[in-house]
């Protein structure tokens, strides 16, 4: 059986296996078994291994947002007609700006945080800190592969959603610190149009819920598994619509970026915030564009299986490909829309991205949730025999 | 029917789907960035750059101090000093052009009698503290010197609409 499993695996996924081993190998078992005290080993054992992977997802998400900003510039300014960051290289070397996101980082972190002196210093300080925790925190429970997840909980997509939602608090709580007229009208318009997104994207989820029958992100996507029309997005191709839209909504991404609006109240909740904290809120943003793309992809696009299953020669010759290749390629596609609706669509005007959330969108996914609960109850296939 | 037309529109993003598509193609147009320090876009031998003062041929400076550029600058940036030299002939003995206040109209190479100010075509200059974009007398006939062939060809091309 262990043998079956190891032939499975693809090279890249062996090459972290090994490194995985030789960590725990030669770095935390000699400090787990000559430092730790022997009733505890056991403990640290699984903490240290946690601890790990954590990083092991974290890291590899941050570096994606720096990355991700570079991608944005590059191709906002490719649909524009322009070419985007190319002069920043590494080490003497141009590559096409590759160096401009660390450059950037570097710049943000050795600039002065100013903190107004009318700022309730506090919460001011609090704020990135919590637009930036639930959008890395949320990764938990993201499976990357069948067995790759952090924390395999059957509460999965209800804990994402908490988490979503949570991330308006540091906007809300920005606005307010900074004791700014600009920062509190941005925060304020995103509180409202927070409120109205989140139901419209609770109801997709819920519909996504009723499809697969489970909370637990892995079994979402096995629940998809067979071929690309198995996939969910086409019984649920509504509410994927709305959940991606919601999803732009929700952070606070153009066409839907009031609570910014660059050109009415110079830069919304975030106009007092300077070097780190600033870069903090746009890390939180970026990371909450990758996350629902990781959801888009997980819940209505299959996640990691193949989209080649099913279809007779391709599935064996595509199949030494690992799973996490096919989840990352979809949800690259995903970031690329982001960045394509940024180069495309005009700001909404806040009245119109109000009656779009309640008028449109709500009674929409309500109309779908009974579709798909018909469907599901008449066992309707290739979905849901 | 029209009004369904418009509902079926907006609920199916049709009009969204065509904006994607357009921006999409603009993906992968040619992109027109001029990659300036290696590439540079044509000038017109019209260009307003940094100025010169100009000498005929036989070295004496055209500047005869009839002061018009003074009165002409609307941004007050030339200032001159006059005086009768040996050989009773008006010439200048300060010619400063503050190129902090110049606008780079080209009034003064417009009205100048004899084209002794003219305007280049350089335009990449600096100065790296106050005062250095102050360029007085010498610095400009210096400058006329250097390029008196660019500016003559210039002129000389610019002559039959004059």
């Amino acid at each position: 059986m262990v043998h079956l499993v190891q032939l499975r695996l693809g090279s890249d996924e062996i090459m972290l296996e090994t490194l995985y081993h030789l960590i725990s190998q030669y770095i935390l078992l000699p400090f787990i078994l000559f430092v730790i005290p022997v009733d505890y080993q056991i403990e640290a054992m699984i903490f240290l291994q946690t601890i790990i992977k954590i990083f092991a997802i974290i890291i590899p998400v941050l570096i994606t947002v720096a990355y991700f900003t570079y991608a944005e510039r590059k191709v906002i300014g490719f649909i524009q007609g322009r070419i985007g960051p190319n002069r920043v290289g590494l080490f003497g070397f141009r590559l096409w700006g590759l160096g401009q996101p660390i450059a950037d980082a570097v710049k943000l972190m050795v600039k002065e945080i100013v903190i107004p002196l009318n700022a309730n210093r506090t919460l001011f300080i609090i704020a990135p800190i919590l637009s930036l925790a639930p959008a890395l925190a949320a990764w938990a429970v993201i499976p990357f592969d069948d067995t790759k997840v952090l924390a395999n909980i059957n509460a999965g997509l209800l804990y994402v959603l908490a988490l979503t939602s949570l991330a308006v608090y540091g906007v809300i709580i920005a606005g307010w610190a900074s004791n700014s007229k600009y920062a509190f009208l941005g925060a304020m318009r995103s509180a409202a149009q927070i409120v109205a997104y989140e139901i419209a994207m609770g109801f997709a989820l819920v519909g996504v819920l009723i499809a697969a029958g489970s909370l637990n992100l892995g079994e979402i996507v096995n629940a998809q598994a067979g071929s690309v029309i198995h996939w969910f997005w086409l019984p649920l191709l509504p509410l994927f619509v709305i959940y991606f839209i919601s999803g732009l909504a929700e952070t606070n991404r153009a066409p839907f970026d009031v609570a910014e609006g660059e050109s009415e109240i110079v830069a919304g909740f975030h106009v007092e915030y300077s070097g780190m904290a600033f870069s903090v809120f746009f890390m939180a943003e970026y990371a909450n564009m990758i996350l629902i793309s990781v959801l888009s992809a997980l819940l209505f696009f299959g996640g990691w299986l193949s989209p080649f299953q099913g279809i007779i020669y391709l599935e064996y010759f595509f199949s030494w490909v690992p799973g996490m290749f096919w989840l990352l390629a979809k949800t690259s596609i995903f970031m690329f829309l982001f960045l394509w609706f940024r180069a495309t669509f005009p700001r909404y005007r806040y009245d119109q991205i109000m009656r779009l959330g309640w008028k449109v969108f709500i009674p929409i996914t309500i109309v779908w949730l009974v579709v798909v609960s018909v469907l599901v109850v008449t066992n309707i296939p290739p979905w849901f025999s | 029917m029209n009004k369904i037309k418009h509902y079926l529109n907006s609920l199916f993003l049709l009009e969204l789907m065509r904006g994607l598509y357009l921006t999409g193609r603009h993906l992968f147009r040619r992109k027109i960035t001029v990659q300036y320090p290696e590439e540079k876009t044509p000038q017109s031998h019209r260009f307003r750059g940094l100025h010169a003062l100009r000498r005929y041929p036989n070295g004496e400076e055209r500047c005869i101090a009839c002061k018009l550029c003074e009165a002409v600058c609307p941004a007050n940036a030339i200032t001159i000093e006059s005086e009768v030299r040996e050989d009773d002939s008006r010439r200048t003995t300060q010619y400063d052009i503050d190129l902090t206040k110049c606008i780079f109209c080209g009034f003064c190479e417009e009205s100048c009698p004899v084209d002794a100010v003219v305007e280049t075509r350089i335009f990449e200059y600096h100065g790296e503290k106050r005062g250095d974009l102050l360029l007085t007398k010498s610095q400009l006939l210096e400058i006329g010197d250097k390029f008196e062939n660019d500016i003559a060809a210039d002129r000389h091309e610019d002559a039959k609409f004059r």
